[in-house]
């Protein structure tokens, strides 16, 4: 039998405390946003659906939220196969410069984002971009594309290359042999980068800030410009329906990948 | 295969390496060359006030989230599989929840009416509500939240590689758990925290929203230059020498943690 000793016990005592600190933020934002009260009180007074309808009936709302979510699909769109192809080319080939091109594609990681949120305010500034849609697009695939690098290089880790090597040598090419033979066994991380990258573009906002404007705005831009001026308990339902929306993804992102290794 | 990579490429180099080549020409070029951005950045008060409190602030967070994530990792290893799953899902689980959210989440925890200072009232703890936010204290527990998981998951991935054989035969030489933990598994969870402390001091050296929505306009953290000086005062110069030298200092700090560990360890986690 294993000895509790009162090091163990103060171990599992102070785990728990960083662990009610970690989720606790995370779960007090349902409650709220179900709250009838017009300011914050805690317990809620009584239930109500009013910040909820506040959000689905308010057009600006509405509006910033078909950006976010068109913003979101068009970057998975366009991130997921220029990832795929750029993680395919690094790991099957074997030119020195591809080390320097994966460093590249990780920099959206390194560089810190207000750093590129103004750099790419000042770009757009003299291209025309600022306020566009497809400013906004091409931002987030940027920042979207180490998540589907990152992804499917784990995913092409596990995959054995001679596999396309045999359908090449009986007589495929080289682009029908990915599809029909490396595609299908790395579709699981594929996906789940795909989501990755979805989640970041959601989730985006200090870029949005700078380069986003007009009809074209995120829901992230609308809720830090209106968490900045005052605390609003609609922001509590979109942050739920958010938050629910985004866990949603990750556990289909993780199951994915779960079966894929 | 370079074809391949084109796509991907032409977009980072276009909207990352383009934008940070324009911050860095612009702040030494305005109607010919000038060191003047980089001057002010050195030598005015409010650039140096800002810069010294960012890397307060980021130190703070970083041995605050090392303190408390530490413990955490070195349960979640030395539990049970099922058990050790289920508090790294703990950990992971606000990971996925958006910054902003969690920043609107601490504003009602930690506001003069919010549910910390009521629940302390009805105790009858305190008759006034304490200043729990808009000020320091309320940008470095929000930060530290949201940075935490960063630090516990490259602690639990060095942990996970220490052999238990090796705290067995510290045992069986007759050291006492306390002198095993200190002589043998601390020594060898190094790699973990320098990978942690890093990624920690890194992201929050360029932290934004969590100090512009929780600091109250007080706590003027680096990045918080850098946008007002484009926002408010139009000063793109200062702006991007501001940028340029938190770049830098970043790039400075991967740069020596990299003789010590491999980079990819360090950002594997992100």
């Amino acid at each position: 039998m294993m000895r509790v000793s009162s090091a163990r016990i103060a171990l599992c005592v102070i785990s728990a405390l960083v662990l009610v600190y970690l989720i606790l933020p995370v779960l007090i934002i349902a409650p709220i946003s179900f709250s009838s009260a017009r300011f914050l009180t805690f317990p809620p007074p009584s239930l109500s659906l009013r910040w909820y309808q506040s959000y689905f009936s308010n057009p600006a709302w509405m509006q910033a939220t078909r950006v976010t979510l068109t913003v979101a699909f068009l970057t998975v769109v366009i991130a997921t196969p220029c990832g795929v192809a750029a993680a395919y080319a690094i790991s099957q080939s074997k030119l020195r410069i591809m080390r320097i091109i994966h460093m590249a594609l990780l920099l959206p990681l390194v560089v810190p984002i207000i750093i590129t949120a103004i750099g790419i305010f000042f770009v757009y500034a003299r291209v025309g971009l600022v306020a566009t849609m497809p400013g906004l697009v091409l931002a987030n695939v940027m920042l979207g594309l180490p998540y589907v690098v990152i992804s499917v290089l784990a995913g092409l880790q596990s995959f054995d290359a001679a596999q396309e090597m045999v359908a090449r040598s009986l007589g495929m090419n080289r682009l029908r042999s990915f599809f029909a033979v490396t595609l299908p066994q790395i579709k699981s991380s594929v996906v789940a980068g795909g989501i990755f990258a979805f989640i970041s573009a959601m989730d985006e906002t200090i870029v949005a800030l700078f380069i986003s404007g007009g009809q074209y705005q995120p829901l992230t831009k609308r809720m830090f410009t209106a968490l900045r001026d005052e605390i609003d308990p609609t922001i509590a339902a979109i942050s739920t329906l958010m938050t629910a929306a985004s866990f949603m993804l990750v556990l289909l992102a993780s199951a994915r990948q779960r079966r894929n290794s | 295969m370079l074809a391949l990579v084109s796509p991907a490429l032409l977009v980072i180099l276009a909207l990352i390496v383009l934008p940070v080549g324009w911050l860095a020409w612009q702040s030494i070029y305005h109607d010919g060359f000038t060191l003047e951005n980089y001057r002010r950045v050195f030598t005015e008060d409010i650039y140096w006030r800002s810069f010294a409190l960012t890397f307060e602030i980021s130190l703070a967070v970083t041995v605050i989230a090392l303190l408390l994530g530490y413990p955490v990792a070195y349960l979640a290893n030395s539990v049970p599989k099922g058990w050790s799953i289920l508090i790294l899902s703990l950990v992971v689980l606000p990971f996925w929840t958006s910054v902003l959210v969690r920043a609107y989440a601490w504003l009602a925890l930690l506001q003069r009416t919010g549910v910390i200072n009521q629940f302390l009232r009805y105790l009858d703890v305190i008759s006034e509500p304490l200043a729990l936010v808009h000020n320091t204290l309320g940008t470095v527990v929000a930060t530290v939240h949201i940075l935490l998981p960063f630090m516990v998951l490259p602690l639990y991935a060095t942990m996970q590689k220490i052999p238990g054989d090796l705290m067995q035969a510290g045992a069986s030489l007759g050291a006492s758990p306390s002198l095993t933990f200190f002589r043998v598994f601390l020594p060898l969870s190094l790699p973990g925290v320098l990978a942690g402390c890093t990624m920690v001091f890194v992201l929050c050296l360029g932290f934004y929203i969590t100090p512009e929505l929780l600091g109250g306009g007080r706590t003027v953290m680096v990045s918080m230059l850098v946008s007002r000086n484009v926002e408010l005062y139009n000063q793109f110069g200062a702006a991007s020498a501001v940028a340029v030298v938190l770049l830098a200092s970043v790039l400075v700090i991967f740069f020596i943690v990299s003789r010590f560990i491999s980079l990819d360890r360090v950002l594997g986690q992100k």
